[in-house]
């Protein structure tokens, strides 16, 4: 199936990705191409199939005592934040 | 000394624990070449020299006192994919370039208390998104076969490395193919396990039931080595698995007379080469002539395994990339107006065109109305190739083919269509959507340029899969060839 340039502004929206006006139609032709590739899909015979998430089966998520186990490290993990001050990560003003 | 480079892994384990040279020598004649050989290859994205010949000075200390691990003195290379604590982390992208990690990750921090010297981080496509390396924010790697080509990917620069013996063993991670596919197209050998054998605690994700470390290696002898220091429980993965680590190495000498082999009916398709068909099939004559039984067996849901990953991988990705929002660290664009546009300027930025091709496929499949038709119905597929491998392993105990359908291609050729770079993958996928451990071990080649051949097991089969590559290696020397100008 062909997307349009508005479907392909409105998914680059959702994933909050700005795009260049030369991007919009590479991403258009190759996000069509790769859909009717895997288009394919819709002629396996899956009734009654259970979708499969994980490959390993019967796995179940683990609970751990909710005991201390980090210390706090926020100054070491803040040396890569773009801004902060106070211990904070700045950002542009939200609420005016 | 000198030469020490020709050495496999173990062998190096071996002479420095005998003493035979120092750790100091041989990290720095491997720094040499990696310094001599950047320009040709660009297999590094970062090289840690002083803190390499640091920790070596320490393991001869080590050493001299009869001490150490198993890999104590041993160099090797991570993938830029796993967090190294105080070292550039950078995922092949713009997005990471700045970002120091501060802290290891678990496959890290356990090859170092094994003693193992991290020489640096190895190039590799953006946040493991390609086939051939050629999407890295650093420059495409090239094939030390053949500078025109390219080495495979997504872990290119790791099998750069050790096809051109920069260093004996490199870390890598396999989310459709990226150890296996890199190590067939450069003539090394590289084994997945199965999911959850490997932390991927530190490990930067990209789809995350899919995505699986493991090693680059000039031998299965040197993977088993590796992968026993490697593989375990971490209770920091909430799907690492707590089953026990088999010695893998004590397992190689298991003989493989009476193996079961199938013979994938569906690898050898119209799209595999005439010369890399006859390479395989060659090889199965060895597996023959070694006492194993040859049986073709059939997956019949095999062939939907790319659209089937090109749906459920770029799903999962979407999500897990939706972390890089320019606030706590990688990379925020300049004077944003506002949060909005902070977010889509620096991601719009931050990424390269690949890694935005896949968020947006992911993020259209995953969206309201599509749903149903793209992620359910892939995953419904997924379970139906899942219990095509069930099926298969009821009656042989391995399977075998080919790991990619031609030998390594030039650089450029496959970039313009998508598709046919995703095809790539096309005899490696299905050990991912599985879950299955599969190694890629030299098995011929084709004007002069290396095939591989895949052996594929049941889930945590790790030490059968090992060893039936190892006795093939003992019987053949495909493994041992090293490229022109890297002898």
């Amino acid at each position: 199936m062909a997307l349009t340039r508005e479907q392909i502004a409105s998914i680059a929206t959702l994933a909050r990705l700005e795009l260049t006006p030369e991007e919009v139609p590479v991403y258009q032709d190759s996000l069509s191409r790769i859909l009717e590739f895997v288009g394919a899909l819709e002629r396996a015979d899956t009734a009654n199939v259970t979708p499969m998430a994980h490959p390993l089966p019967g796995l179940t998520q683990r609970l751990r005592a909710d005991a201390v186990s980090e210390v706090d490290s926020h100054e070491r993990y803040q040396l890569n934040a773009p801004l902060t001050a106070a211990g904070l990560y700045l950002v542009p003003k939200v609420i005016e | 000394m000198g030469a020490l480079h020709t050495r496999t892994l173990t062998q190096l384990a071996e002479g420095l624990r005998r003493k035979s040279f120092s750790s100091v020598e041989l990290v720095g004649e491997l720094l040499a070449r990696i310094e001599k050989s950047q320009p040709a290859l660009n297999a590094f994205i970062s090289v840690t020299a002083p803190e390499a010949l640091a920790v070596a000075r320490a393991a001869d200390r080590t050493l001299a006192a009869g001490a150490g691990g198993a890999l104590t003195g041993v160099p090797i290379a991570h993938k830029d994919i796993f967090c190294t604590e105080g070292v550039r982390t950078s995922c092949g992208s713009r997005m990471l370039d700045n970002f120091v990690s501060p802290y290891d990750a678990t496959v890290v921090a356990k090859l170092k208390r094994a003693g193992a010297i991290m020489l640096g981080k190895t190039n590799m496509d953006e946040f493991a998104m390609g086939s051939s390396n050629e999407t890295s924010f650093y420059g495409p790697v090239r094939n030390p076969w053949n500078p025109k080509l390219v080495p495979g990917g997504s872990s290119g620069g790791s099998a750069a490395a050790v096809a051109a013996r920069l260093v004996p063993g490199a870390t890598a991670t396999d989310t459709g193919g990226s150890i296996r596919q890199p190590a067939a197209l450069c003539g090394i050998t590289g084994m997945k396990p199965t999911y959850g054998r490997v932390s991927r605690y530190g490990m930067v994700a990209f789809a995350s039931s899919l995505d699986q470390g493991g090693t680059l290696t000039a031998s299965a002898a040197d993977a088993a080595l590796m992968l026993r220091e490697m593989a375990g429980f971490d209770p920091r993965d909430s799907t690492s698995v707590d089953t026990p680590v088999p010695d893998y190495v004590a397992a190689l000498e298991q003989p493989i007379a009476g193996l079961k082999v199938g013979l994938l009916a569906e690898f050898f398709d119209k799209g595999l080469d005439e010369d890399n068909e006859r390479c395989v099939r060659e090889a199965l004559r060895v597996f023959e002539g070694l006492g194993a039984s040859v049986t073709q067996v059939s997956l019949p849901n095999l062939p939907m395994s790319v659209p089937v990953y090109y749906v459920v991988a770029p799903a999962e990705a979407s999500s897990n990339l939706a972390r890089y929002d320019g606030v706590r660290f990688g990379h925020r664009c300049e004077n944003p107006r506002d949060l909005s546009d902070m977010y889509r300027r620096s991601r719009g930025e931050g990424f390269g065109a690949e890694v935005k091709r896949r968020i947006m496929t992911g993020t259209y499949v995953l969206s309201a109305g599509y749903y149903d038709a793209y992620y359910l119905k892939a995953q419904r597929v997924r379970a139906l190739i899942n219990a095509d491998f069930i099926r298969a392993f009821a009656a042989v105990d391995v399977l075998i083919g080919p790991t990619t359908p031609t030998p390594a291609f030039p650089l450029g050729a496959k970039t313009a269509d998508p598709i046919t770079m995703y095809l790539n993958d096309i005899y490696t996928i299905g050990a991912n959507l599985a879950g299955l451990p599969a190694i890629s071990v030299p098995c011929g080649f084709v004007q002069g340029l290396p095939v591989g051949l895949q052996i594929v097991g049941p889930h945590f089969s790790e030490a059968r899969v090992l060893a039936a590559a190892h006795a093939f290696q003992r019987v053949t020397d495909w493994h041992t060839r090293v490229p022109v100008g890297y002898t």
